[in-house]
């Protein structure tokens, strides 16, 4: 069966999938539909929904809440996605060359990646973008600086198991080199589990890219959905759409991306292809 | 009327997409009280599933008995429901499997899983429990039962695992016994040792023993009556002196020849140009220890280790698991590096090369390994898998593809093979393949880890004829690691023993078969499954008329 049959047989991810494109139109669509700077003041503050031309809303500044989520929807995305590939990245050098090599280049390799994941992660991003400026590069910096470690635990475990594999002797025996062992014949046997963490990563980084804006710490300059609900939050009982709307954009672009993930390890899942 | 079991029509489905409807198809099978009848076949033909269905273990609901009836005195146990089936288990039929190692708990004692056969199944008080416990481990002779009680499975060797299972198996005194492959793990010795067991035991309860096995050799050993099956069906019944005597299925007929016997090849004359001497090679190995100092265990894999390859020769080297078979074969393509002693090709020594020195050697000396599933990568085509050492070397593209292309000829597969993915060949064209990428570097040496032992025995046979044409056509010096005299009879010219990382004993195939010098040596020639049968056999073959 091809790829796209075995992941069409989770409906759910096909729905996560369609969700994402329509996030992604929205997001490189944005300055067509909404041309103006999404922090421009727009009209009568305070609007609700509908009302004054706003199609869902304004904020205490009269801000229009919908181009706000379409310009954060960039914002979110490219993070979410920038981040996890650096975070794979890392990743899978660090884990490779501990589960490679074993021994002493492991012991290090791995009381390092300890060592980052026994903060916890979410108060250790804060810091880091405290201490760097909050721009886009330390958001992205700071994410994935805490989300590595867990690409690189996988990435190593499967290293371990995959190295006294018959077949990666073979390659030994025929003279291969390292590095091509490591990348040609081991890495391609690992990549499935590590496409299945990375696409949940990048739901777990739009969740942390909103956290950051909503306390502040997000790039001032740059419209996201959590400095919409930042921005909004001592309005909630008088203007409840300032928060909401940005609200369920994260709610389902993250669950979207959930979807996706799981259709994707279903899809690479030898085990579950045997059934129905 | 007297019949314990008595399957008849037995049709267990597969789930829709599988490559056949049925496992089993149309069996009709009875078993009765104090025989023991062995169900034979090859990988697939549905002969554990056959068991599985006895005992209500299949793997529902996309595995199950769609038809046919499975009567145990009375009571057809197709229809039965699980509350009766659990009861049935344990007490009227229980079961071994292959592997005791994961078969058994790895977290309770043996005594406490011997003692929740009992709980589960009899009100009894603890005491009486203890001692029937103690009462069957004395039955299968386990040394020091007491202390057996208190051991966990990892602290027993494989041959007592699997007597501590067949204690638990016969705690109730079961009227059925079902064992699957039960001696397929162990080494020969210990294989033999269990089947004498098992029939002991048999003949002292009068057990009707369902024994699932692959190996015709255990087949003589240990059965009554035989079933062949082949592919879901059952192909022949009847006693075992009419199925190993004169079977009248042509598939039988076929597996029976394939049969690999005791009687070694005839003796070619043997090459004076000595291609590779290992002189005094050792190798051992530490575990335990650790960071906070404390005593490791050290085992000596290879203690002086010495032999010599000639020419265009096949050198078996024979031992049980643990012997330092594999090692040494290890340290000779520098997968393992060896502490001490000499590797000598020609006149270099390669032990104490590095990496980088090693290079330029490599492809003089190949390996073929045992797990035909785990040596090709699953991602990367045939074509690519083969080619891909003489392009490392310096072959170009096209060069590297004739040679793949002539190569699959050789080794017997389409050049069609070239574009495809290892999963969609079977376990014996896999090691064609695996032969195949050792060849493409045209090395001198072969070096061959039990390179049948994960092969049906029709496939086995044609592997190793393959093996003797390669040797023959290339020149090359063969070292045949196997744990199987049968086997090393069929292929190798001289055979080195190994007991506990030491050469026990060298020389040519037929002088040791005849006279072993070795006690360890005899032991392991007596200890082969089915000898004295097929012995008689190949006599009475050999007799004109």
């Amino acid at each position: 069966m091809t790829f796209w049959k075995l992941f069409a047989r989770n409906r759910g991810a096909v729905i996560g999938l369609l969700i994402l494109f329509l996030m992604t139109f929205l997001a490189i669509t944005a300055g067509l539909f909404f041309p103006a700077d999404p922090f421009s003041l727009a009209g009568v503050p305070m609007s609700p929904p509908g009302e004054n031309g706003f199609l869902l809303g304004s904020d205490s500044l009269g801000r229009d809440v919908a181009a706000g989520i379409a310009h954060g929807a960039k914002t979110s995305l490219l993070i979410g996605l920038l981040a996890t590939l650096v975070a794979v990245f890392v990743g899978i050098v660090m884990g490779a060359l501990a589960g490679y090599y074993g021994g002493i280049i492991d012991n290090l390799l791995m009381r390092f990646t300890e060592m980052f994941q026994t903060i916890p992660s979410f108060i250790f991003a804060i810091l880091l973008v405290a201490i760097m400026k909050p721009s886009i590069e330390s958001i992205v910096i700071a994410i994935a600086v805490v989300s590595w470690p867990a690409v690189a635990r996988l990435v190593r475990g499967e290293f371990l198991s995959l190295r006294n594999r018959e077949f990666v002797q073979a390659c030994h025996t025929l003279g291969m080199s390292d590095i091509r062992i490591m990348l040609g014949e081991i890495l391609p046997n690992c990549l499935s589990p590590v496409i299945v963490i990375g696409s949940l990563m990048v739901a777990t980084a739009i969740l942390i890219e909103s956290g950051l804006a909503f306390l502040g710490l997000g790039d001032p300059n740059i419209m996201s959905w959590g400095f919409q609900i930042g921005a909004g939050r001592t309005l909630l009982r008088s203007a409840w759409w300032v928060c909401t709307f940005p609200g369920i954009a994260i709610l389902v672009t993250v669950l979207a991306i959930n979807l996706v993930g799981e259709g994707i390890n279903d899809a690479l899942n030898p085990r579950l292809r045997e059934r129905t | 009327m007297s019949r314990l079991l008595d399957i008849s029509d037995l049709h267990v489905a597969l789930p829709a997409e599988s490559q056949r409807p049925y496992a089993v198809e149309g069996m009709n099978l009875h078993l009765d009280p104090n025989e023991i009848l062995c169900v034979v076949g090859e990988s697939g033909s549905g002969k554990s599933l056959t068991a599985r269905a006895v005992m209500g273990l299949l793997p529902k609901p996309h595995v199950q008995i769609s038809k046919g009836s499975v009567v145990f005195e009375g009571e057809d146990l197709a229809q039965a429901s699980d509350e009766r089936l659990r009861e049935i288990r344990g007490s009227e039929i229980s079961m071994i499997f292959q592997e005791p190692m994961t078969a058994l708990n790895p977290v309770m004692t043996i005594g406490t899983q011997i003692d929740e056969v009992f709980r589960f199944h009899q009100r009894m008080s603890g005491k009486e429990r203890r001692s029937r416990a103690l009462k069957l481990l004395q039955d299968v002779q386990l040394p020091d039962p007491e202390q057996t009680l208190k051991a966990y499975p990892h602290e027993l060797s494989g041959g007592q695992r699997q007597r501590a299972m067949i204690a638990m198996a016969l705690a109730l005194d079961p009227k059925i016994l079902i064992a699957d492959e039960p001696t397929t793990a162990l080494d020969v010795t210990t294989q033999a040792q269990v089947l004498k067991l098992i029939k002991e035991m048999q003949a002292a309860h009068g057990t009707g023993v369902l024994f699932i096995t692959h190996d015709f050799g255990v087949v003589a050993d240990i059965a009554d009556r035989v079933c062949v099956m082949q592919n879901g069906l059952v192909v022949e019944t009847g006693t075992t002196e009419q199925v190993l005597g004169s079977p009248s299925h042509p598939y039988t007929q076929a597996l029976i020849a394939a049969v690999p016997d005791l009687v070694p090849r005839p003796a070619r004359p043997r090459s004076t140009e000595i291609v590779m001497r290992v002189k005094n090679l050792e190798k051992t190995y530490r575990s335990g220890g650790g960071l906070f100092g404390g005593k490791g265990r050290v085992v000596h894999a290879a203690n002086d280790v010495s032999v010599d390859l000639a020419r265009g020769e096949t050198l078996g080297i024979v031992g049980e698991s643990g012997s330092g078979k594999s090692t040494v074969a290890r340290c000779i393509v520098r997968l393992n590096d060896a502490e001490a002693g000499q590797i000598l090709l020609g006149d270099v020594d390669l032990r104490p090369l590095g990496r980088a020195a090693m290079r330029p050697h490599r492809s003089k000396i190949q390996m073929v390994f045992q797990d035909p599933f785990a040596s090709l990568n699953p991602r990367t085509r045939i074509g690519k898998i083969i080619a891909q050492g003489p392009m490392m070397y310096g072959a170009s593209a096209k060069e590297a593809k004739d040679r793949t292309l002539e190569l699959l000829e050789i080794v017997g597969l389409d050049a069609r093979a070239y574009e495809r993915f290892p999963h969609e060949f079977s376990g014996g064209q896999r090691q064609r393949i695996g032969i195949a990428r050792a060849l493409a570097l045209e090395p001198e040496i072969l070096v061959a880890d039990e390179p049948v032992s994960a092969l049906d025995v029709s496939i086995q046979a044609q592997i190793l004829t393959l093996l003797d044409e390669i040797r023959d056509r290339m020149n090359l010096s063969m070292i045949f690691i196997t744990h199987d005299l049968r086997v090393a009879a069929q292929v190798c010219d001289r055979i080195a023993v190994m007991q506990r990382g030491k050469v026990i004993e060298v020389g040519p195939t037929s002088t040791m078969f005849a006279n072993p010098t070795e006690t360890y040596t005899r032991e392991l020639l007596a200890a082969v499954p089915g000898k004295d049968w097929f012995s008689e056999k190949k006599i009475a073959a050999a007799k004109p008329g």
